[in-house]
């Protein structure tokens, strides 16, 4: 028998259980994706594989593990068969310290908040190395995309964290989660309604998504940095960028909506329902939105959000300190 | 300056929330589609489907199309040819012609000569290459009798360029063939 300590077993139970987590995630937010995009454009989405279209996310799941690697000539093979892998691990770390429930959490560290930061943070690196490795002009535009994106958003990001951490005092997610209460008005997202809607725009840019969809723009640069991935490799961006969803709602969910804590019970059910609440919207805006020009994007982050946050940032220290 | 300036941002990001209403409202209305295999729709007037003859009134086996060929030059996709056999049909009848000769030429019009013998284009297939066409509706415009019109054959499907070479001739005759043992 080998002596293995306590907290590795627990992280490496908890890594499985997260992986069948973000595998099963996956398939439930493509359909859901899908769903919405097909009833916002007064379609049915998709229908014939399964009552509903709803083995439709597995049926492109084999498409997908199915098909033939491909690697584009003058590609560098070591590194453009490293982005997506480097793409999609950090996603799974993401999920040691959230707290899903009360009782309900993998690392229970105190850094927590710290560690997200820094490892959502890495994937900028993968898609940068994607762009680059691909010896394709779209991925490199791609990639070029994503990092001044990334780099610009990340600072509006952490400066509407900042004033969550000052009001509950820890970095530590499940303290965050217990020092709101179970109702609605003790939430922080009523201390910090601005903050909110800054992270929530800052979250839509740093994961990609429609209308900040900028690295993949599909209709200006095919697919952006994953143009060139077939099979598994553009799988696992895909999943990495679901993972990430989950992630950054996860976050919004913990730091301004009360977490795992919810009316009458609390508990993971509060927390899931918080999650695909924010995810749903986020599916909702990117079904609305036109794509922004770049321009526009990177205006909205320096001459808007950061500003704003830097305000927001101070007034909550000006009223702490009072 | 600075009041309108807050002012527009204040509109436009009410504008954002507008929209997020509008999909929001269709995402809850009832679907626009259907479910093609299962169910069709009927509503096809104004349909484009690609180009067919259109048979006389009193004749339905025989088209309008007078095999001119214009509508074979006028397309960009070259994707009309005409089969013609041209037939020199006997002059018209002897009779009429007498009693023409025997009129008296009163009017200064000038006749046609009647003798030399006619000779009549006649369609042997109009063959319509659908794989190019681009349904710029070129050939139906220029025709000079009106004998070409878009068809309403929305379920075209197959599994070979081969099946989209068409021949409206025999297509129209089909047609009017089961039109005909309808009634």
């Amino acid at each position: 028998m080998i002596n293995l300590p306590m907290p590795l077993i627990q992280i490496l139970i908890g890594l499985v259980a997260i992986l069948a987590f973000v595998g099963l995630n996956g398939l439930v937010l493509v359909y859901l994706e899908r769903k919405i995009a097909g009833h916002v454009q007064r379609r049915p989405g998709p229908f014939e594989v399964g009552p509903h279209g709803i083995l439709q996310p597995l049926a492109d799941a084999v498409k997908l593990v199915g098909k033939q690697l491909i690697t584009p000539k003058g590609a560098d093979a070591v590194l453009y068969w490293a982005a997506p892998i480097i793409s999609f691990a950090p996603a799974i770390v993401c999920f040691l310290p959230i707290p899903f429930g009360p009782t309900l959490t993998n690392i229970n560290i105190n850094a927590g908040l710290v560690l997200i930061l820094a490892f959502t943070g890495l994937n900028v690196l993968a898609l940068c190395l994607a762009g680059w490795s691909s010896q394709n002009k779209w991925s490199l535009l791609g990639a070029a995309r994503d990092i001044s994106q990334s780099v610009a958003y990340e600072i509006p990001l952490l400066l509407s964290i900042l004033p969550i951490m000052m009001l509950s005092g820890s970095l530590n997610l499940y303290e965050i989660s217990t020092s709101q209460g179970a109702w609605p008005w003790q939430w922080y997202i009523v201390y910090q309604p601005l903050a909110f809607i800054i992270f929530f725009v800052c979250i839509l840019a740093e994961t990609n998504r429609a209308p900040f969809d900028l690295p993949e723009a599909e209709s200006e640069l095919t697919a952006g940095f994953h143009t060139e991935y077939s099979g598994m490799g553009f799988g696992l961006f895909f999943l990495a960028e679901y993972s990430y969803m989950i992630v950054a709602c996860a976050m919004a969910s913990i730091l301004f909506l009360g977490g795992f804590n919810g009316p009458l019970a609390s508990g993971w059910w509060w927390f899931l329902l918080k999650v695909y609440a924010l995810l749903i919207v986020m599916m909702w805006l990117r079904w609305t939105y036109p794509r922004v020009r770049f321009d526009q994007l990177l205006n909205i982050c320096w001459k808007w959000l950061i500003p704003l946050s830097l305000v927001n940032l101070l007034f909550t220290a000006l009223v702490i300190k009072l | 300056m600075m009041v309108k300036k807050i002012k527009q941002t204040f509109t436009d990001l009410w504008s954002l929330v507008v929209g997020l209403k509008v999909t929001g409202k269709n995402f809850f209305q009832p679907q626009l589609t259907v479910h093609y295999p299962r169910e069709t729709v009927d509503t096809l007037d104004g349909y484009r489907g690609h180009v067919e003859l259109v048979p006389k009134k009193n004749d339905p086996f025989n088209p309008i199309c007078i095999a001119c060929g214009t509508c074979a030059k006028i397309c960009p996709s070259n994707c009309i040819t005409l089969h013609v056999k041209k037939v020199t049909e006997p002059a018209p009848s002897a009779k009429k012609e007498d009693s023409a000769s025997q009129e008296p030429v009163q009017n200064n019009q000038k006749a046609a000569s009647p003798k030399k013998p006619k000779t009549k284009r006649v369609l042997e297939a109009f063959e319509l290459n659908y794989n190019y066409c681009s349904l710029c509706g070129l050939c139906a415009q220029s025709c000079p009798l009106g004998g070409l019109r878009f068809s309403k054959n929305v379920y075209l499907a197959g599994v070979s360029p081969k099946e989209f070479e068409i021949d409206l001739l025999a297509r129209m005759r089909s047609q009017s063939q089961i039109a005909k043992e309808e009634n």
